[in-house]
């Protein structure tokens, strides 16, 4: 156990270097937003959560798993590649002609399941997925990754009356709670700081976990896989934007601050 | 025969009820929106029936999550709402996706044109075919009596992709009395004219047939297409038919000049290379808040037969001489 625990850390710091490294050759990336939900991501797809083929991406026994924050995702490039959904060496290619992986992912690349980038599209189509799933009585379930930010969206808000009304108990909903749109924290927008009183008042069974510890978020995420309690599930993973990079972690303005090369090569450590 | 006129999503709803009844893959999603047939749905099918509530963002969501597992989705609103109010979801999650994954949804939207008469702008619908018809991937589909409407079932059901039906909201007099037009071709000759052809969609079909009558006792025989598939329709035989005028009347319930059927016509004609001046017959751009029966209202935003009459008549005298 303790080696596997081992494994998902090293894990996450070698995608978090590899995210770096991608925004290094690609600097239209936007990184601090990947940097806060790598632990999620690879809790989902190295810890057991998420049932996928790699070699059949839309293998019908799948679970789905919606990546709404899509520019905030291009911590997946290396996890999917990693992953075997796609050759490693598109990695070099992010962001360059004739290559698939975008400054914000597409729906063409291997893993992805719809449209995002677009903030707030994912969790609706979701719960429409989640109702299929149910009414061919399938037991594949669906996962959503937002931002918090992402949540100022009223569409959401109409999927989530919703799935608790229709007991969408295959639903999951992890918010990548970094507390930071674009240009300031979301305090100083419209805040989010009552969001697992919100979600659970709406009819969810919402946790709070730290977004950074990984075994922390996979023990929810399973928990909560098998709990079948007609409920949407929702984990608020607190999370710290451009986690682990000077002058980008927690600022306010990290989501349109790229860090200099030589920084970046110093935490990689080529310096 | 003598058939009697229906509403719209009256028998296209029984069509979707009847291919229910054998079929399982058709789901049914209203945003709090019925009818007399929609009842039967809800009680025959309640587990492929979902009424979202008022909320047309979530009515697309749970449609594009639907269809992408494989499901048959009919969408049902009233038509500014299911058009304009969630307008970046039918882009991202129908038109974009669609790109790349298979789906077929048919949104249905009830009240083309000025069909809610007394409910004002906010329920009319002068833009939705200028909107719908700038989305890559769509069809939009705009039925001008209830056997189209009814035919049109068959493309919803057998091709792939999303579609709009834009149905008026009223029971509009058949037209296709003898047979039905022909779905495939996405138009239908009614009259073969002169040199001028009068060239309607939906409602405006009806005003167009009086127009015509009244421009024969002028001494000139006008053309009459009712255009009904304003996407998908055949290029070729279209052409044909309007090689032979020298000019087309285009006739629609929803703003001139602004990007519905007179821009379609106009690009076409360029296209085509076809030497036929146009006149474009719409709702002069503006919204009102004036009462009155559904022709008075036409008459004043420019579209009542009178109104049509007194521009097409010196359109003529150009055309003539």
């Amino acid at each position: 156990m303790l080696d596997y625990r081992r494994d998902l850390i090293d894990q996450v710091e070698w995608v978090w270097k590899e995210t770096l490294a991608i925004h290094r050759r690609a600097p239209e990336t936007r990184l601090a937003s990947s940097l806060s939900v790598i632990e999620i991501f690879v809790a989902l797809y190295y810890g057991g959560v998420l049932k996928f083929d790699a070699s059949n991406p839309l293998n019908e026994g799948r679970d789905r798993c919606i990546i709404s924050k899509g520019h905030g995702s291009i911590c997946m490039y290396p996890i999917l590649a990693d992953l075997g959904f796609f050759p490693i060496e598109e990695l070099q290619n992010v962001c360059q002609t004739g290559g698939f992986l975008g400054g914000i992912p597409d729906p063409i690349i291997p893993g992805y399941e719809t449209v995002n980038g677009s903030l707030g599209h994912g969790l609706g189509v979701a719960t429409g997925i989640a109702v299929a799933l149910k009414t061919k009585k399938s037991n594949s379930s669906v996962f959503v990754v937002t931002g918090d930010g992402e949540l100022h969206e009223g569409a959401n808000w109409e999927a989530i009356m919703f799935a608790s009304h229709h007991k969408l108990d295959n639903l999951h909903l992890i918010v990548d709670n970094n507390n930071i749109s674009m240009l300031d924290h979301t305090d100083n927008i419209v805040s989010h700081s009552n969001l697992l009183n919100r979600l659970t008042s709406f009819g969810w069974e919402c946790v709070e976990v730290d977004g950074h510890d990984v075994v922390a978020v996979l023990d929810v995420l399973l928990e909560q896989k098998n709990n079948t309690n007609n409920k949407p599930k929702a984990i608020i993973a607190k999370t710290l934007k451009g986690k682990g990079v000077p002058g980008l972690e927690n600022a306010s303005l990290s989501h349109i601050i790229n860090p200099k090369p030589d920084l970046i090569d110093s935490l990689l450590g080529k310096k | 025969m003598n058939i009697e006129p229906s509403a719209m999503r009256d028998v296209f709803l029984e069509r979707i009820w009847q291919e229910m009844l054998h079929n399982p893959l058709i789901f049914f999603v209203s945003a709090d929106f019925g009818s007399p047939v929609l009842d039967k749905i809800r009680k025959d099918f309640p587990e492929r029936f979902i009424n979202v509530g008022i909320a047309e963002q979530n009515l697309i969501n749970i449609t594009a999550g639907l269809a992408i597992e494989g499901y048959t989705v009919f969408a049902y609103a009233i038509a500014p709402f299911i058009t304009m109010r969630c307008y970046e979801q039918i882009r991202v999650s129908l038109a974009l996706l669609s790109e790349v994954r298979s789906m077929n949804v048919n949104l249905i939207g009830v009240g083309a044109g000025y069909s809610y008469v007394v409910s004002g702008p906010t329920h009319q619908c002068y833009e939705d075919i200028t909107i719908m018809r700038a989305l890559p991937n769509f069809q939009v589909l705009s039925p001008a009596d209830h056997i189209t409407a009814a035919g049109l079932f068959d493309i919803c059901v057998s091709s792939d992709g999303p579609k709009y039906l834009r149905f008026d909201a009223q029971i509009l007099p058949v037209i296709y009395e003898v047979e039905p037009p022909k779905i495939s071709d996405g138009f239908h000759v009614h009259q073969q004219g002169e040199k001028v052809c009068l060239i309607a969609t939906g409602f405006m079909l009806h005003t167009v047939f009086k127009v015509a009558d009244e421009i024969t006792k002028d001494g000139h025989v006008l053309g009459v297409i009712d255009i009904f598939n304003l996407t998908n329709f055949s290029t070729k035989k279209l052409k044909n038919t309007l090689e032979s005028y020298s000019a087309i009347v285009s006739c629609e319930e929803g703003f001139s000049g602004r990007g519905g059927l007179d821009a379609m016509l106009f690009e076409f004609i360029a296209n085509n290379n076809l030497d036929v001046k146009v006149l474009s017959i719409g709702v002069d751009p503006g919204y009102s808040f004036e009462l009155g029966s559904r022709m008075e209202l036409h008459e004043k935003v420019g579209i009542g037969t009178q109104s049509i009459l007194n521009k097409v008549r010196p359109f003529i005298k150009t055309i003539s001489n």
